[in-house]
């Protein structure tokens, strides 16, 4: 049986005036049904692109899907017409955002919206999508849903705009939902309690999850395997135990080690120099290579594989790859302790 | 709601009372009422004592604390009295002229609202391709002619070549459709481009929003996004925009009253501004406040009912 949705070779490019940016530039990654996969990285890596390119939702005209293919139970979604493909949002694939604040119509009641969500796809007649809406509501942990129906967006706290847009999300009971940093914009302790909530939806509904954060500490709780991003391509994919134990491309351990961690207890948190380059301007080589700590000559002049023979799992480095003849032994330490000063190109052109 | 409309009519009283008080100061400053009895009799050379039995006809005679106490109290219940000009009395004139002017600028507000929300959303529905600039290149043209050369244009066109029917004049019950019918159009025309970019601005502002995307995500279509989701927000900012141009839309059923000669209220206006007939002009300025102070009401009530976050209170 195919994966539930098995993403290959995405890109995702927009016009800028600055020339194409390659957002999302050759992903592939697979969500299995009732397993969740995180994609993480930093601003600008372009995760919350390939989750909006999924449901191709990229903001046109400038956004525009370059090629790949986004197989869903084994059909291609970007061979579906505009009418298919918006049959298949809101109803096999869902998604949530990550901004509650603004992403519900101002304008419009709560029950509006969710019925709305639940007549659209033809599963519900209004009097049973009304009914269910209450009931959704109540699920998702709203005090009183028969009041919170009739109420409109900004009567309702943030945490309790995200649980409506949960209960929209389900309302048709996807297959595959897409959490697009879900929580960032709440509180810590209302965070916990979302991603609780999630997790059991997840669990009574079997569904896959796709859930975009930055957030290490998430991942950790919620998620079998993980995908780290870096400048629009994954540069490490797999469990997400394995990666939590042993993060082997130098990015993502440097994501590990700017986590707090009882061993280092006292010490500063580590943290990694420099920030995303403009995805105009993405490095020729290996993207990362500007600001490794493990960097050498080869790493400016040839593409590392996505897959080298030396990891059982995708590591997008040359220290995994034995046909680089002069990669030093991996167990060294870092060869250059200060990343060099920023390409002043790539600095010009931001 | 109703107390608070209420309470917005009581604000409108001290207005009322500075409007009145404007009008008053501002004809003083700009003529004596001896000049005007001068102009207004119809004799050449009158006489002082002409002149004196015309004032003390109209109330000029009186000290200026009283004709100000008078002025102000028949203004407030409405006691305009007899034209300065012609001794007509006022109200069977406004009574007169308010049908024709109330069709004529009414059809050309809703006509015009309705075509540049219609015509914003069709170009905002096929944005960024050649319809949308097609548009948008038709817009800037209704906007650069000027409105003076649609209406001789018009007239041209449909009186001259096309014998349609009268360019001017006006008639009362069903048959007036062909008198009203060139003058709305015009008035809708020389509005339409302008609104129509504006509105335009304001869906494309919408569509940009966090809760469009919410809405595709569910699966809605792209027309009941636009039809639905998207207008309903952009109809805020188009409220706005509209009661700004209620003034502008007074001021120009005027110029279309007088081109077509429909005898309304603006007509009978521009003639009192003419002949300096003061009582005429004090009572046209005066209903004239009070129909903006309408509109703003009407204004808030609309915000209410179109955004659940205003409340009237």
């Amino acid at each position: 049986m195919p994966p539930l949705l098995q993403v290959e070779n995405l890109r995702t490019y927009f016009h800028t005036p600055r020339g194409i940016a390659k957002a999302v530039d050759g992903v592939s990654f697979q969500v299995e049904q009732g397993k969740t996969l995180a994609i993480v990285g930093e601003s600008g890596c372009g995760k919350s692109i390939t989750a909006l390119s999924l449901l191709q939702l990229v903001p046109e005209p400038a956004g525009y899907i370059e090629g790949g293919r986004i197989l869903f139970e084994g059909r291609d979604l970007l061979d579906l017409t505009w009418d298919q493909m918006r049959r298949v949002r809101g109803d096999d694939i869902a998604m949530i955002f990550q901004e509650p604040m603004t992403s519900l119509n101002p304008t419009f009641t709560i029950g509006y919206q969710l019925v709305e969500a639940m007549t659209m796809h033809g599963k519900f007649t209004g009097a049973q999508a009304r009914q269910r809406a209450k009931d959704l509501l109540a699920r998702v942990g709203l005090q009183d849903p028969a009041q919170a129906l009739r109420q409109y967006p900004h009567e309702l706290s943030g945490g309790m705009r995200q649980r409506v847009m949960i209960a929209i999300a389900l309302s048709n009971e996807p297959k595959l939902l897409i959490a697009d940093e879900p929580t960032t914009a709440l509180d810590v302790t209302v965070q916990a309690q979302i991603l609780a909530l999630i997790r059991d939806l997840q669990r009574e509904q079997n569904m896959g999850v796709l859930l975009i954060t930055h957030d290490l500490g998430i991942v950790a709780e919620t998620s079998e395997e993980v995908a780290v991003m870096y400048a629009g391509q994954i540069v490490e994919y797999g469990p997400t135990s394995a990666i939590f134990h042993e993060p082997r491309h130098p990015y993502a351990r440097g994501l590990f080690a700017s986590l707090p961690a009882r061993g280092r207890r006292g010490q500063d948190l580590a943290t990694l120099e420099g920030i995303v380059p403009p995805p105009t301007a993405w490095p020729p080589a290996c993207r990362f290579e500007p600001r490794c700590a493990y960097r050498w000559d080869t790493c400016a002049q040839v593409p590392p594989k996505y897959h080298p023979a030396d990891s059982d799992r995708p590591v997008r480095c040359h220290l995994y790859d034995p046909e680089i003849a002069d990669r030093p032994a991996r167990g060294a330490a870092p060869i250059a302790k200060e990343p060099v000063a920023p390409d002043p190109t790539v600095e010009a052109a931001r | 709601m109703l107390r608070y409309v209420l309470r917005r009519i009581l604000y409108a009283v001290p207005i009322l009372v500075g409007v009145a008080l404007l009008t008053f100061v501002l004809f003083y400053a700009s003529a004596s009422p001896q000049s005007l009895a001068r102009r207004n009799l119809s004799t050449r050379n009158p006489t002082q004592e002409q002149i004196q039995q015309w004032l003390k006809d109209h109330g000029y005679d009186k000290p200026l604390s009283v004709q100000f106490k008078n002025h102000v109290t028949g203004l407030l219940v409405f006691r305009f009295g007899k034209s300065d000009a012609t001794g007509e009395p006022i109200w069977n004139r406004i009574k007169q002229g308010a049908g024709p002017s109330g069709l004529v600028a009414s059809l050309v507000f809703l006509t015009g609202l309705t075509a540049a929300i219609s015509f914003a959303v069709a170009v905002a529905y096929f944005r960024g391709t050649y319809v949308d600039y097609f548009g948008t290149f038709l817009c800037v043209l209704l906007m650069s002619i000027v409105f003076i050369v649609y209406v001789i244009g018009l007239q041209y066109l449909l009186g001259k070549i096309l014998k349609y029917g009268p360019i001017a004049g006006f008639q009362t019950g069903i048959a007036a459709w062909k008198f009203v019918l060139l003058p709305v159009v015009i008035g809708v025309l020389a509005g339409l481009g302008s609104e129509t970019r504006l509105f335009r601005t304001f869906l494309l502002d919408e569509i940009n929003q966090d809760y469009v995307r919410t809405a595709r995500a569910k699966g809605v279509g792209e027309r009941a996004v636009l039809l639905r989701h998207v207008l309903k927000n952009a109809l805020i900012p188009i409220i706005t925009s509209t009661v700004a141009a209620i003034p502008a839309l007074i001021l120009g059923s005027l110029v279309l009253e007088n081109f077509f000669g429909i005898p309304g209220l603006g007509s009978y206006l521009i003639d009192a501004i003419n002949s300096q007939d003061f009582a005429v002009v004090r009572a046209m300025v005066y209903l004239g406040s009070i129909l903006y102070i309408v509109g703003l009401i009407l204004t808030d009530i609309a915000y209410a009912l179109v955004d659940p976050r205003v409340r009237l209170e």
